[in-house]
């Protein structure tokens, strides 16, 4: 079966932990543990006007991307309800080739 | 009737998948908040609600959702919920109640109050309310019935949105907000929407704070659309870290970076002199003061090197369109309300009223006034609307929303002057450890009343520490109601039976508004209550819920070229001068400055230099979590584990001056008091800088006083004074003095468990 994974523009990431708790309720996960959670790298400054603030969601062992959701025609709940709307679901040979696109972008296969 | 109106888009409100009913709603309070997201609420065959998702039909959030909706059914379903009406049988504090019924509970509400209202006139009665509930135009309908003129919050200066509310209706006769496509259907795919080619994010953070019906993600979908940002903010937030501009403005001091950018917009003459001479008054009066405030002295008073304000503001201006999306900073500072008119003048004078992408006028959908708390304010008797507290002092409070001045409150529950006030009627407000300045101050005020109504989902240190009748209230997906943003108006759908015996928040007002004036509050029921509000839909509640997630309004730019702005149909703005007043006729007529100025905080480097040596860093407050709504939510284990403790952000360099280290209990002091709070080291303010959390208690702490679930070690408006603006609007809540120093061992305010 072709694989699938969750593509994800960190450019604008901005780390609401939406994905963590839609991902709990989802999976009836208790508090501490995470299908998907968002790691934080800095904020340090780079130069006068440069900062690195960025957050990146990263899938867990826990997360299966929504299988049943997926089955029924909807999408994973991390990416259904991420804020910043900087998460996409599908095929990995689809996704790939947006990381072409743009810089920030990560694509995770879980 | 059929829905033939384009705008609507016609959804089920109710369908089934598989084992599980989905019931879509809008989600607002309780718990509280200030937007109104669309919901799916899905429950299963016994009733009982297992999740919340975001509605991907409704234009609003489009499926988006914030981790308090997501984690909803942890708070309704919390074995701490208020389950029935409880009155107090022990002494205020100690915490011992008894439940009552709701029969009870309503008879001695009116026996009480109409005894006061007997003996003391219906204004010792006072309606007060916290802030983003459902509440607010029922509760004013309550009050009003009542007959009293007294209506408010229990925060000095009423010092969030109200000053700016009050600022943008005397200056300009309407209110504006930053244009993100929210009033069309079709969102950024509508053509006669512009994106912003620059938005100014002045005195917030809006992706947390989602402030007044404004989803702060709508920036970053503009930033992904290409808008410059520019950010004004003591605090490095993740949109600073994302700006082509950051100004770390020293707190308290916005007006003065508006001065600063008029001065160079006037000087540099990037202003739109068309719009200025067709549709402005007194530019040059303005001109005249902005003159007063050049930036090179700007720079030095806000701490923001004087290129980058420049850069700024040519930014800025030269932007077209250009939107400012301001936030609570502007009314947490006194004299907020001539800041609010500056940032009104940038706008103004650049052109950027009501166009594409800019500031766009707006009004209540259909004329529903869910937002306003003066909807029955009109039939007060003459002489009921003259002893409204706080209008002798502060005049300009005769425009705009009939408040009751805050501060003037507190004074007449302490002193009696100009008469006395029995009671208090206190809905979704933990006034004590959340909105209200001084709380020693404001418990002695509240313990001087004879009697006090507390309303809310769950027992508060303002509810143990004041209350005499306790009554539960519903959250959302246990309740009908409505939400209207300025852009649309929808149903809030009942979607579980109530876990207790609560009632909704608009249920209780309007029951005992019926009892008190069954003349101006005439409906049984709280559906008819909401037909009535519904009218200018042509629409029953029933009609509205079976049409669809929300309605929109029809919405148009440049009102005022069309004569939409004012009543009379005239052209041009709903002010005495039909233009927007730069220079404030309204100001003028109540004995205010009619131009904009800026004066320091009370207590600053520049205004109490003494003060400073003693008190040597500039403390600030207030940031937004993502796990909370200001003193909501710390019993949501799911949540309070973003955010166990209370936390003070500190410059590594200004955290080693003073010995303290991460993860260390500091005391933050200044001549009021102390508060504890739990360091964290950064690096995103200044060095003399520090910013500490708000609206902290402990609901797993011990509720009987004197602990108040732990509420005094914590509770940050001990530093804060009731001490407003001249207008009356505006408190320095986030502009302080203060000192800090390491907590002895075994005394640290620590409490949170895994």
């Amino acid at each position: 079966m072709a694989a699938l994974g969750l593509l994800i523009d960190y450019e604008y990431c901005t780390g609401c932990h939406s994905c963590e708790v839609a991902c709990q309720m989802e999976h009836g996960l208790p508090v501490g543990q995470y299908g998907i959670k968002v790691a934080e790298v800095g904020p340090w400054q780079i130069h006068a006007d440069k900062w690195q603030f960025a957050y990146v969601p990263i899938p867990t062992e826990q997360c299966n991307l929504c299988g049943e959701r997926v089955a029924k025609g909807k999408l994973p709940s991390c990416v259904h309800h991420c804020q910043a709307s900087v998460m996409k679901y599908g095929l990995v040979t689809d996704l790939a080739k947006e990381l072409e696109a743009k810089r920030q972008m990560v694509l995770f296969v879980p | 009737m059929d829905f033939d109106n384009p705008l609507q888009k016609q959804l089920p409100w109710r369908w089934q998948e598989g084992d599980l009913t989905v019931t879509r709603s809008n989600a607002w309070s309780g718990p509280g908040c200030h937007e109104g997201c669309g919901v799916l609420i899905y429950t299963d065959k016994e009733g009982k609600m297992v999740k919340v998702e975001g509605d991907p039909e409704n234009p609003f959030n489009q499926g988006r959702l914030c981790v308090r909706c997501l984690a909803l059914p942890e708070v309704t379903y919390h074995p701490d919920r208020l389950l029935y009406p409880q009155k107090r049988v022990g002494e205020r504090g100690e915490d011992k109640w008894e439940r009552v019924s709701w029969e009870e509970a309503y008879d001695t509400i009116v026996t009480k109050f109409n005894a006061y209202k007997a003996e003391f006139g219906p204004q010792s009665v006072v309606f007060n309310q916290g802030t983003g509930r459902d509440v607010t135009w029922a509760n004013g309908r309550l009050c009003y019935g009542f007959g009293s003129p007294n209506s408010s919050d229990f925060q000095s200066g009423m010092a969030c949105y109200l000053p700016r509310l009050s600022s943008l209706y005397a200056t300009t006769g309407s209110f504006l907000v930053a244009d993100c496509s929210q009033h069309f259907p079709d969102r950024y795919d509508e053509p006669s929407w512009t994106r912003p080619e620059c938005i100014v994010i002045w005195g917030c953070n809006p992706i947390i704070s989602n402030a007044d019906g404004f989803l702060g993600h709508w920036i970053v979908d503009c930033m992904k659309l290409g808008s410059k940002l520019i950010v004004i903010d003591p605090r490095l937030t993740w949109l600073a870290a994302k700006a082509d501009i950051w100004l770390q403005i020293r707190p308290g001091t916005d007006a003065a970076m508006a001065l600063a950018w008029l001065d160079v917009i006037i000087n540099e003459k990037l202003y739109d002199e068309d719009f200025v001479e067709m549709w402005t008054l007194g530019f040059d009066e303005l001109a005249g003061r902005v003159a007063e405030y050049p930036v090179e002295k700007m720079a030095e008073i806000t701490w923001v090197p004087q290129e980058k304000i420049e850069a700024a503001a040519r930014l800025y201006a030269t932007s077209k369109p250009a939107a400012i999306q301001w936030g609570l900073a502007i009314d947490m500072t006194k004299e907020s309300l001539p800041a609010g008119q500056a940032i009104t003048a940038l706008w103004s004078i650049t052109g950027n009223v009501d166009i594409p992408g800019g500031m766009v006028t707006v009004a209540l959908p259909y004329g529903a006034d869910i937002w306003g708390g003066d909807w029955g304010y009109s039939h007060l008797s003459p002489e009921a609307k003259a002893v409204r507290i706080g209008l002798d002092k502060y005049p300009l409070l005769q425009w705009g929303l009939p408040l009751a001045q805050a501060d003037e409150i507190v004074e007449a529950m302490l002193t009696d002057d100009p008469y006395p006030i029995k009671a208090i009627w206190l809905v979704g407000s933990n006034a004590l450890a959340c909105m209200g300045a001084d709380p020693e101050k404001l418990m002695k005020a509240l313990n001087r009343m004879e009697f006090v109504v507390n309303i809310d989902l769950f027992k508060t240190p303002t509810a143990v520490a004041c209350a005499d009748l306790l009554l539960p209230v519903l959250t959302y997906p246990e309740k009908n109601g409505l939400r209207a943003v300025w852009y649309h108006i929808g149903n809030i759908n009942k979607a579980i039976e109530p876990v207790g015996e609560g009632k909704s928040d608009a249920q209780l007002a309007i029951e005992l508004g019926h009892i008190f004036n069954p003349d101006l509050v005439p409906w049984e029921t709280v559906e008819e209550y909401f037909d009535a509000v519904l009218e200018g839909t042509e629409m029953t509640f029933e009609e509205m819920r079976d049409a669809g997630a929300v309605l929109y309004t029809d919405f148009e730019y440049k009102k005022y070229e069309k004569g939409y702005e004012r009543g009379d149909g005239e052209l041009g703005f709903n002010t005495p001068s039909g233009r927007i007043e730069l220079y404030s006729t309204a100001y003028e007529r109540s004995g205010l400055d009619p131009l904009p100025y800026f004066e320091e905080p009370t207590e600053s480097p520049f205004s109490t230099p003494e003060m400073y040596e003693e008190y040597p860093i500039v403390l600030t407050s207030g940031a937004r979590h993502w796990a909370s709504f200001h003193s909501e939510h710390r019993q949501i284990h799911r949540l309070r584990a973003m955010r166990p403790d209370p936390i003070v952000e500190i410059h590594p360099e200004t955290a080693a001056k003073y010995g303290v280290g991460e993860g260390d209990w500091i005391w933050i002091e200044n001549h009021r008091g102390r508060v504890q709070r739990k360091v964290q080291l950064t690096t995103i303010l200044d060095p003399r800088v520090i910013n500490a959390d708000h609206g902290w208690w402990y609901p797993e702490k011990e509720p009987a006083a004197p602990s108040l679930y732990g509420m005094w070690d914590v509770n940050f408006n001990k530093l804060i004074p009731w001490d407003p603006g001249r207008s009356g609007f505006g408190a320095n809540y986030k502009s302080l003095l203060c000192k800090i120093y390491k907590v002895n061992q075994g005394e640290e305010a620590q409490s949170w468990l895994p």
